[in-house]
């Protein structure tokens, strides 16, 4: 007898098909790749004045925006879709054949890293020829940029996944993850300018990815000078990384362990 | 060896006892028919077997392998056994074929897509997105994505819910066909006429415990039942129940001259015994 496909094999066909289906969601598609650009457009309109020498509020909202992508994307994405596929019966089904777990979050994984990819091109290209966006020429912004990326993908697909198990049923399932992320955005500097945020807002901000994602981002996307006027009057690139890193690992293991197939 | 061998199962729940004690083995190539009303406990056996639920206590062996078993050994299990679910219903937005190809996908020793596609009878389907299928057709992808991947175990809950009379015979003769291939099949049904057309054996459960296990002829002493004999003499309707309908029918022709008026004869039928016997079990 032959063996039985390996796990990363069928992760990988998994994401294929994910993203098969999720391109196939007009609405969803049009929704998630254009929303952060028309969010550019209108904060980009309303504050147009320098926050810094050199940098707009569009340069340092852009940064914003990227990161939002991620917890977009990948948490509020999946916190939401996946209890809805639990109410479908999708889950048990799969559950009922040889396919691991470990490849269901591959799949997942995988159509969030390029469902982001597309969005941040389109961010990016829509702020670079239409609100005067710099892009950083420096490589090791780049190389910034890219780690930041991945590893904001996969802990925000994780703790999407570990959230799944919040909502009750999925119809119910975007009124209890919007406003948490909503929230998070706010209080992590996405619409406003961090420093200027209350400090015990600042402080509860600092628990969460979402916050050190935006900070990574606007070290990629402002210059260097503008590290000055942050909390830390630094970066904090290694600290970001770390924080990052406790996450994605307190996250897999969470949701490898609470993960339901259905709902009963 | 026995495809499936429980000792002494139970289950509870709160405060419910669903499953209260069940024995039962299937053997190899047999299909094997659960019947028994909603709240029987026959679904939460089923997932038991099936590996969805833990048991509270008892032995069970599904192809030599206890199903709470977890990891490795499981996907091995799993790689031999097919389950249809009672209906799922996702966003549908993948075609016949895209989905049949993926779930193959997941087996070591698949039949092949365009084959399961033509013997659910969903050819001229394939290239159409799922969520443009009617629920007797999303049915029968359902069902072939149970058998998709060649199992030698096959649970079927409920197949053919939804179905017209046409597509419930094409479905049987399907069913008749592994059969044929040797799978052992687990069916769970509310449809007596589908038992009896399928099974080899059946079980009645009620109140998580098993009344009989018999084949549908001989369930509940139907072979060895009265016959109900029924005239019109004058304007009466006349019935007798009798060990012995032949005798009876001879006596009844020296009454009338010609035509006996009405005549029946019959025999309980599968649902007939199975309410009774659900309804002895209420008691």
């Amino acid at each position: 007898m032959s063996k039985i496909p390996g796990a990363l094999n069928l992760g990988l066909r998994r994401g294929i098909l994910e993203i098969k289906q999720f391109t196939r969601q007009r609405e969803s598609v049009v929704f998630t790749l254009l929303f952060p650009l028309i969010l550019l457009a209108i904060f980009g309109s309303v504050f147009k004045d320098t926050i810094a020498p050199g940098v707009t509020f569009s340069q340092y909202f852009v940064a914003g925006m990227v990161a939002s992508g991620l917890v977009n994307s990948g948490f509020q994405q999946l916190a939401i879709t996946i209890p809805m596929e639990r109410d479908y019966g999708s889950l048990k089904r799969l559950r009922g054949t040889p396919m691991p777990v470990a490849s269901y979050f591959i799949g997942k994984a995988l159509l969030v890293f390029v469902s982001m990819i597309l969005q941040v091109i389109l961010l990016l290209a829509g702020g670079y020829f239409f609100f005067g966006l710099n892009m950083p020429t420096d490589i090791s912004k780049w190389f910034t940029f890219t780690w930041l990326i991945i590893l904001g993908t996969a802990s925000s697909t994780v703790l999407g996944i570990a959230f799944s198990t919040v909502p009750k049923s999925g119809r119910g399932a975007s009124a209890v993850v919007s406003p948490v992320v909503i929230v998070l955005q706010f209080f992590s500097g996405v619409f406003f300018i961090f420093t200027q945020l209350p400090s015990w807002m600042q402080q509860v901000a600092a628990i969460f990815p979402l916050k050190w994602l935006t900070q990574g981002m606007r070290s990629v996307f402002l210059p260097d000078s503008f590290a000055a006027s942050e909390v830390a009057k630094s970066w904090e690139t290694g600290r970001t990384f770390l924080i990052l890193i406790i996450w994605l690992v307190v996250g897999f293991f969470i949701s490898l362990r609470t993960f339901k197939w259905s709902r009963d | 060896m026995n495809v499936i061998e429980v000792r002494g199962l139970r289950k509870s729940y709160a405060s419910l006892e669903a499953v209260r004690g069940i024995d039962l083995s299937i053997t190899k190539g047999e299909i094997f028919s659960l019947l028994g009303p909603n709240g029987a406990g026959k679904t939460t056996t089923v997932e038991i077997l099936e590996g969805f639920r833990t048991r509270d206590a008892g032995e069970v062996k599904v192809l030599g392998f206890d199903p709470a078993t977890q990891g490795r050994a499981s996907r091995e299990w799993r790689n031999r056994i097919g389950i249809v679910l009672q209906s799922t219903s996702d966003a549908g937005d993948l075609t016949v074929s895209e989905t049949i190809s993926h779930f193959s996908g997941y087996y070591s020793n698949p039949r092949n897509p365009e084959e399961v596609i033509a013997a659910v009878g969903l050819e001229d389907k394939s290239k159409d997105l799922i969520r443009n299928l009617s629920g007797g057709q999303r049915r029968r992808l359902d069902v072939a994505l149970g058998i998709i991947g060649n199992p030698e175990l096959l649970f079927l809950d409920e197949p053919t819910t939804g179905f017209d009379p046409e597509a419930r015979r094409a479905f049987w003769s399907l069913i008749d066909g592994l059969r044929n291939d040797g799978t052992t099949i687990v069916l769970t049904t509310h449809y007596l006429d589908e038992a009896e057309a399928l099974a080899d054996r059946v079980a009645v459960i009620n109140h998580g415990q098993i009344i009989e296990v018999s084949t549908p002829k001989q369930l509940g002493g139907r072979s060895t039942s009265k016959a109900l004999v029924q005239w019109r003499d004058n304007d009466e309707i006349k019935s007798e129940e009798t060990e012995n309908p032949t005798a009876l029918v001879s006596t009844l022709t020296t009454q009338f001259s010609g035509e006996i008026p009405e005549l029946s004869i019959t025999r309980p039928s599968l649902e007939d015994i199975y309410l009774k016997m659900i309804g002895r079990a209420d008691e």
